[in-house]
């Protein structure tokens, strides 16, 4: 098989042009992002990511983005469900709709959300007077971190839902089960890995999330200042190798996340 | 197909290499100057560079666009140090002119080239404080009551934070029993009450208004009156403290620069243009302190006498920097994030 | 209430869609509402106003401009990448899928530093470019390469899996019959994936021009040279240019939507044609 592909011509240019391209954009600037931080030496990044301001920053980035993909589970499988399987009036249109986060750029999802909770806002006087304040505290990133990874969970969830055979479910119900037990014991862990990969991309997602963040959040260090705008602040203060030691921190935690996951989702889809 | 993507890739070589090389000004109808601010001055410029234009125009008959940028001084003046092409640097505070020196930028001695230490305005700094005073802030001992949050910028980032702590010393300095000792203990204090640092003075302007975190904001005169004219009278007021300092942000012609832009002359006459009446004029309406006198005194009720410091005091700004915002210096021995 | 066992009761079904749909409302909706109804708050005449402004046309230009260079040249070389990935086996292709995947996982904050690490008066190659007097960083090539690294798997995400589930044998029907290589790749190949590209090719160009992060930490933020829309939707934000602010973040949702509209357009046109996009 593989002989007889090589008769389409293109190879040879295609492949150079590709790894021209990719080495020059993506490699060659991400090396410096591996190399520079040892400037400080090991001890000195140690220092430099270990510093309570850092560590805080990490945590809430790391954290925020957990609680929001977590959040974003039940809403993205509700969603993905009544796409799927229900049909309403203006179903195709509100389906597009859901890419509204992917698409809008995340300055203007930022000023927007904090525009609708800031306290004078709609959705935020709707909440004050409960006590709840959304804009200018740890909620406002969540809120922004939802919004950002939603259609993630919702877009990995709807194929697999779709494809799911309908038998096994109507199996479920002719032994007996109630509905209620057919999508706890049948649906719901044919759906675990597909979950778990949503989940993950909406983690990764909010882990490196900026844009939204920055107008909603506080920016307060040690309560609501992410990891990414103290990577902006390491620089500001021309500080490249701590910027880079904060980066690289953010690059490799998130990569073991994923790959965690990624050998997780594929031991339940072993047993499913 | 292959003309369209040939006329797409000379189109973008093109504009590639237009925007690659420092072309130097060709002709002397269409010069262009960047001058590289801080941050409360946005709308101070934007005046000041329409007028420049218009002056400059009826002087030459050339047109001259003077492109802005503002942000925290000293994230500004690294800015510059890392390639931003600034011609003129308006910058907050001497120090952050003096980095750039260091690096050969310009002259050592570039504060004796202009009148006034080369600071065509001056300012102070106040308490901008909600409406009604709330927490009865009056002096700068009130900033360290008891739950009291202050928002002030970064003295990394920011050079008007850097007056708002010198200014404080001064209070500091004047107070009974004063030591060494206390000025350490009354920015640890202080700082233990600021709850979030932004990197310039404007970021710490909308902090404080409009995303109405903490109960007092130590700012810029003009940036504290800017706030209440934009967010209307009703929300905020303006609190004259007891001491505070004599700050004068100072501005030159960043000499490799214009050399590589041969905008020299043009740089110079935007610098001069500043002293005169049209600008200090300018600069009064924008709640900038003239330093033209008459124009000071016209607008005295503006801008209320009060007993100031100057970086003197401090033995200038090389010694202040060292002391108090370098690595390693004051700030830095006491600041511990909030909580 | 007889209903079939795979399906939930009327009013389950109802709530469900009633809920999604709420949420719909207040979580996509109302932001968008939001930034329409501030940028038309003092009506539409001071929002048209605000984009007469000279920074906020030059905000305008120049994320076209970005947007002109990188989303080309991402477009040509995605389109390359997903030939030879799809179409060829070779050793450490999966590592260079990878790779071309690497820009999606990393923060764009990160995706600007490593250039400000490489061309930075600090940089590694800083001291160099600035003796020849060529500048990348706060400049138009800063931008366009930030761009291009946030935006460079688009294209050929969206067209790897529909090459791969393409096969090739009309490509060898035609090489077969004597067309040349180029010939094959025009004729054949790009009318059978022209919708996934263009959809490739309007996600990369819509990510281009909001570009926040990676453009925020290159440009420099000089008004009127370096500021692409959405830097200027801050700036003038922070100037307290509220409408300003808003009618150019308006214009940038009104790009969103104009993107998602063609993708619903060429969805049903996929779907016409029995071809999945993705």
């Amino acid at each position: 098989m593989a002989r007889t592909r090589r008769v389409l011509p293109g190879f040879q240019l295609s492949l150079s042009i590709t790894l021209l391209w990719v080495s020059l954009i993506v490699l060659v600037p991400m090396t410096a992002l591996f190399l520079r931080p040892w400037e400080l030496g090991a001890a000195g990044v140690w220092a430099s990511i270990t510093e309570p301001r850092v560590l805080a920053a990490l945590k809430l980035s790391f954290g925020a983005a957990a609680v929001a993909a977590v959040v974003n589970v039940p809403l993205g499988l509700l969603t993905a469900w009544v796409f799927v399987r229900l049909r309403f009036p203006g179903r195709d249109l509100a389906d597009s709709l859901i890419d509204m986060p992917l698409a809008l750029p995340t300055a203007v999802a930022g000023i927007a959300l904090t525009g609708l909770f800031a306290p004078k806002g709609w959705l935020g006087a709707l909440l004050a007077p409960l006590g709840i304040k959304v804009a200018y505290t740890p909620l406002g990133i969540l809120v922004a971190l939802v919004f950002v990874g939603f259609p993630f969970v919702v877009r990995t969830l709807q194929p697999v839902i779709h494809d799911l055979p309908l038998d096994a479910e109507e199996a479920a119900a002719t032994l007996g089960a109630t509905r209620w037990q057919t999508l706890r014991r049948v649906v719901l862990p044919a759906l675990l890995p597909a979950l778990l990969a949503g989940f993950g991309a909406a983690l990764a997602r909010g882990v490196g999330e900026y844009g939204s963040v920055i107008f909603i959040a506080g920016n307060m260090p040690m309560i609501s200042e992410i990891a990414p705008l103290l990577i902006v602040v390491r620089l500001e203060q021309l500080d490249y190798a701590g910027a880079a030691a904060i980066g690289l921190v953010m690059l490799l935690a998130s990569f073991g996340i994923l790959l965690l996951l990624n050998l997780l989702q594929r031991r339940i889809g072993r047993f499913a | 197909m292959s003309l369209t993507r040939r006329h797409a890739l000379a189109a973008i070589t093109s504009s590639l290499l237009a925007a690659q090389f420092d072309a130097p000004a060709s002709a002397a109808d269409a010069l262009t100057l960047l001058n590289v601010s801080y941050d409360p001055t946005r709308e101070l410029y934007r005046d000041i560079n329409r007028a420049f234009a218009a002056a400059w125009k009826t002087k030459t008959g050339g047109t001259v666009t003077i492109n802005q940028s503002h942000g925290g001084s000293g994230a500004q003046a690294r800015a510059v140090l890392d390639g931003l092409q600034a011609d003129v640097v308006t910058l907050a505070l001497a120090a952050d002119i003096d980095a750039l020196a260091k690096r050969g930028l310009l002259a050592a001695d570039w504060q004796s080239k202009l009148p006034n230490n080369s600071s065509p305005t001056t300012s102070t700094i106040v308490f901008l404080v909600r409406k009604g005073n709330p927490k009865a802030i009056k002096d700068w001992g009130d900033l360290l009551k008891p739950g009291v949050q202050v928002i002030t910028p970064n003295p990394k980032t920011s050079g008007g934070a850097r007056w708002n702590v010198l200014a404080g010393v001064t209070w500091a300095r004047k107070q009974p029993g004063y030591t060494e000792t206390s000025e350490a203990d009354f920015l640890k204090k202080l700082f233990k009450q600021v709850p979030v640092l932004d990197s310039g003075a404007r970021g710490a302007t909308v902090s404080f208004a409009q995303r109405e975190l903490g109960d007092v904001l130590i700012a810029w005169e003009n940036e504290a009156w800017l706030a209440k004219d934009e967010f209307g009278a009703d929300a905020f007021e303006i609190v004259v403290p007891s001491v505070s300092i004599l700050a004068e942000p100072p501005v030159a012609v960043v000499e490799a620069n214009v050399e590589k832009h041969g905008t020299r002359v043009v740089a110079q006459a935007y610098l001069d243009f500043l002293y005169t009446k049209q600008a200090q004029e300018i600069a009064a309406k924008r709640y900038f302190r003239p330093r033209d006198a008459e124009i000071l005194a016209k607008n005295r009720d503006r801008f209320p006498d009060l007993p100031l410091s100057t970086i003197v005091d401090f033995g200038g700004w090389p010694a202040a920097q060292a002391k108090y915002f370098a690595d390693g210096g004051l700030f830095d021995q006491v600041y511990v994030p909030s909580k | 209430m007889n209903h079939r066992a795979t399906e939930e009761a009327r009013w389950v079904r109802l709530t469900l869609i009633g809920t999604t749909l709420l949420l719909f409302f207040c979580f996509l909706l109302l932001p968008l509402l939001v930034v329409f109804g501030q940028a038309f708050s003092r009506g539409v005449d001071a929002a048209w106003e605000s984009l007469q402004d000279p920074d906020a046309l030059d905000a305008i230009r120049l994320t076209l401009i970005v947007a002109a260079i990188s989303v080309p040249i991402n477009s040509i070389c995605g389109v390359a990448a997903a030939w030879c990935i799809a179409r060829f086996r070779f050793p450490g292709r999966d590592l260079l899928v990878t790779f071309i995947e690497l820009p999606f996982s990393v923060s764009p904050v990160i995706s600007g530093l490593v250039w400000v690490l490489l061309f930075g008066a600090n940089g590694w190659l800083g001291p160099f470019l600035d003796r020849h007097g060529v500048r990348i960083i706060f400049a138009l090539p800063g931008l366009v390469l930030a761009t291009m690294f946030v935006t460079l798997p688009f294209v050929a995400r969206n067209l790897l899996p529909l090459m791969r589930s393409q096969g090739v044998s009309e490509e060898e029907a035609a090489l077969t019959l004597g067309a040349t290589g180029w010939q094959t790749f025009r004729l054949v190949t790009l009318p059978k994936i022209r919708w996934g590209l263009l959809y490739g090719v309007l996600l990369c160009n819509a990510r281009a021009m909001g570009e926040f992060g990676a453009a925020a930490v290159v440009s420099g933020h000089v008004r009127g040279q370096t500021l692409t829309m959405p830097l200027q939707v801050e700036a003038m934000f922070n100037d307290y240019d509220w409408v300003g602010a808003f009618t150019m973040a308006g214009l940038l949702a009104l790009l969103a939507l104009v993107t998602l509209a063609v993708k619903l357009t060429l969805e049903w046109r996929m779907g016409l044609l029995g071809e999945a996009l993705l």
